[in-house]
């Protein structure tokens, strides 16, 4: 075990991770040299379209992917200064649940149908605490007490099926808090469920996030999530980073045609109804064949602009003003202009 | 839970009272409604008209047929008599009648060959339930892997090759050649528990080898299932030993599938496992029946036939109950 990293690096520290799956059809690049970091107490919000990476990611943080011949990771993803990828996978276990945990999308397909809620949570609790059965279930009574379950002492001997969904999603939110998570993945945690249980989930999540002080990774494809709960957002293309930073600068002034893409296709009732729904053309790229430089390039209405090198020259993710960073080959003058003058009045 | 447990037994007792309708009309009305008369099948080799109108008195032949179901019914719960006014003989409950060859009770005849057959499909089943689930998950958790392909073939050999094949074979083996199991016979287990299991081996791999295969591609393919479910993801993510992962978490769900083709198979095999009872000479209820329906001795089949109908109804009835057990869903609330 490396003790606490000094000062300064940040809790959870991705440097340069690629992932890759060897299949029958040829190796699908699913997430390729990303980059960025997450700090306690904050949240980061990573957004993209499906098969962009994002779920790759968070499986890799925790260690979920089946290692072998058909799978390879690469890079670095330092947890309080210790690398995951090269660590030993039993010490990777030791890890999952204890100091990293996860909630998923579709809490009725990810709780087990043949336990009971409370069952489920006792079992989280005690693989990284020794203690008594019962002193573990005093802990699941406080635990869905905690996420907000009525009657929590009757409802752990409930099975999954019994609960609604937003209640679900609650108990499984305990399960991954149990044991007190400095770092919190949630993946779509809102995405199965309407539209009012998903405001109070995501202040729950907020509230616990005040009270253990943990790191919250929020992946997501609505911008509505990451605009209400994320300090930092990410977005993915294709296995790649496009644009990170703050949240407010990041929406205010989005540097990246795709980000733009992503906020003209958000719906908005303010907005009279004289066009139709804004949508990125085409479709996303095969991970198989990644187009070469931009991967976006091919669905990108201002790669006139960008000259001959959008279609050979992976773009850099380079600052463009503090703390945020663009992988994009427009000069910034030119992308600031087109932000002001084009993008700005459709949204 | 007992409601429910109540309940599928009610239903068990009303399908095996449709079982007894059908074998009765199957094997009482029909032939004579071919023209074939029963009595005649029991007086023996070329009756005369008296003897004849005896054995229709003393069955009951003459009467109508609600009678005669209505009498075995009462036999069966009550005893009956059989009567032709000089010959007069009780028959205690259960009595399913005589056998019409050696005018044995139908009843005594299934209580002696119970025991063969029971340890037979007893013994073979805890074999393949064992050996097939556990080969199975291991070849779910390596799918691809060496152990998984030998099992593959293996399974497929199981499966093609017919009993009374690797039974000969064994048996030629076993007790021709090596001499370990000199002339293979049935021991009952009271007299010589040893005696009992070691004559038993060879009949026990030779009929779970059959299933075996099954029960490993089912398993295999079930696992793969449940392996693959957003629940067992979860249980990862938990930090979960791996063996507490597949063996808690994945295999439990995929129980659900196997559970229901052993009830089946184990109600089968214990209306009597025909060709490995005949190719190792054990006189279980599958010889009793063949037997029977080679000599058409109608009260034997009938009883026989019941009897094996009562097996898998049973067999549903506990599945049903197991699945209650193994899934909450499916519990009545």
């Amino acid at each position: 075990m490396t003790g606490p990293a000094p000062a300064g690096t940040p809790f959870l520290q991705v440097r340069d991770l690629t992932v890759s799956f060897r299949t029958d059809d040829g190796v699908v690049h699913a997430v390729d040299r990303l980059s960025f970091s997450v700090e306690r107490g904050r949240t980061l919000g990573i957004v993209g379209e499906s098969g962009s990476g994002k779920s790759v990611t968070s499986l890799a943080i925790m260690g979920l992917h089946r290692r072998g011949r058909r799978v390879s990771i690469d890079g670095e993803i330092r947890l309080d200064g210790e690398d995951l990828v090269t660590a030993p996978a039993e010490r990777v276990r030791g890890l999952r649940g204890q100091r990293m945990a996860m909630i998923f999308q579709d809490p009725l397909s990810s709780m087990h149908p043949q336990f009971t809620v409370g069952e489920q949570i006792v079992e989280a609790y005690r693989v990284h605490n020794r203690v008594s059965r019962a002193a573990a279930r005093r802990r699941a009574t406080e635990l869905l007490e905690l996420v907000g379950i009525p009657e929590p002492a009757r409802r752990l001997d409930d099975y999954p099926h019994q609960f609604s969904g937003g209640m679900r999603q609650r108990a499984m939110i305990a399960m991954a808090v149990s044991c007190n998570p400095e770092l919190l993945i949630a993946d779509e945690p809102t995405t199965a469920l309407d539209v009012t249980v998903q405001a109070q989930i995501l202040d729950l999540m907020r509230e616990l996030q005040k009270e253990f002080n943990s790191a919250i990774i929020i992946i997501t494809h609505d911008l509505g999530v990451v605009a209400e709960i994320s300090d930092d957002i990410l977005v993915m293309y294709a296995g790649q980073a496009m644009e990170h930073g703050g949240v407010e600068e990041v929406f205010a002034h989005a540097e990246h045609p795709y980000t733009w893409g992503l906020l003209q296709s958000i719906t908005r009732l303010d907005r009279q109804l004289e066009t139709t729904l804004r949508t990125i053309p085409g479709s996303p790229p095969s991970l198989i064949n990644v187009p070469p430089g931009c991967p976006f390039h091919p669905r990108c209405t201002y790669r006139e602009l960008a000259g001959p090198a959008a279609s050979t020259v992976r773009p850099p993710l380079a600052e463009a003003s503090p703390g945020h960073r663009v992988a994009c080959h427009l000069p910034v003058d030119e992308r600031r202009r087109l932000l002001r003058e084009e993008v700005t009045p459709t949204l | 839970m007992a409601r429910f447990i109540l309940g599928r037994l009610i239903g068990g007792i009303v399908i095996l009272w449709l079982v007894s309708v059908l074998a009765f009309v199957l094997f009482f009305v029909i032939p004579k409604a071919l023209g074939n008369n029963p009595a005649v099948l029991f007086a023996g080799r070329s009756p005369d008209p008296a003897t004849i109108a005896g054995v229709t008195k003393k069955l009951g032949l003459d009467r109508s047929y609600v009678d005669q179901y209505w009498n075995f019914l009462r036999g069966v719960f009550a005893g009956r008599h059989f009567d032709s006014g000089s010959d007069r003989s009780w028959c205690p409950a259960p009595c399913l009648g005589y056998s019409f060859r050696n005018d044995q009770p139908v009843w005594s005849q299934i209580v002696d060959a119970l025991p063969v057959t029971a340890s037979l499909s007893f013994g073979a089943a805890v074999l393949f339930l064992v050996v097939g689930v556990s080969t199975g998950v291991f070849s779910a958790v390596r799918r691809g892997g060496l152990f998984d392909r030998i099992a593959a073939a293996v399974s497929l050999a199981g499966v093609s090759l017919p009993v009374y094949f690797t039974g000969l074979l064994l048996l030629l083996l076993v007790s021709y050649k090596w001499h370990i199991i000199d002339n293979v016979h049935y021991v009952n287990f009271t007299h010589n528990p040893a005696l009992w299991a070691w004559n038993l081996i060879p009949a026990w791999l030779v009929l779970s080898l059959l299933y075996t295969a099954n029960y490993q591609r089912l398993t295999r393919a079930s696992m793969i299932e449940t392996l693959g479910e957003d629940y067992v993801r979860t249980a990862r993510a938990k930090g979960l030993r791996e063996r507490t992962v597949i063996g808690k978490h994945a295999l439990r769900p995929a129980l659900t599938p196997i559970v229901t083709i052993f009830g089946l198979d184990l109600g089968v095999l214990f209306g009597g496992a025909i060709l490995t009872e005949h190719t190792f000479g054990f006189r279980g209820l599958g010889a009793i029946s063949i037997d029977a329906v080679n000599t058409q001795d109608l009260p034997v089949t009938m009883g026989v036939t019941l009897f094996a109908a009562f097996f898998i109804i049973l067999a549903n009835v506990l599945v049903d109950v197991t699945y209650a057990i193994i899934d909450p869903r499916v519990r009545p609330s």
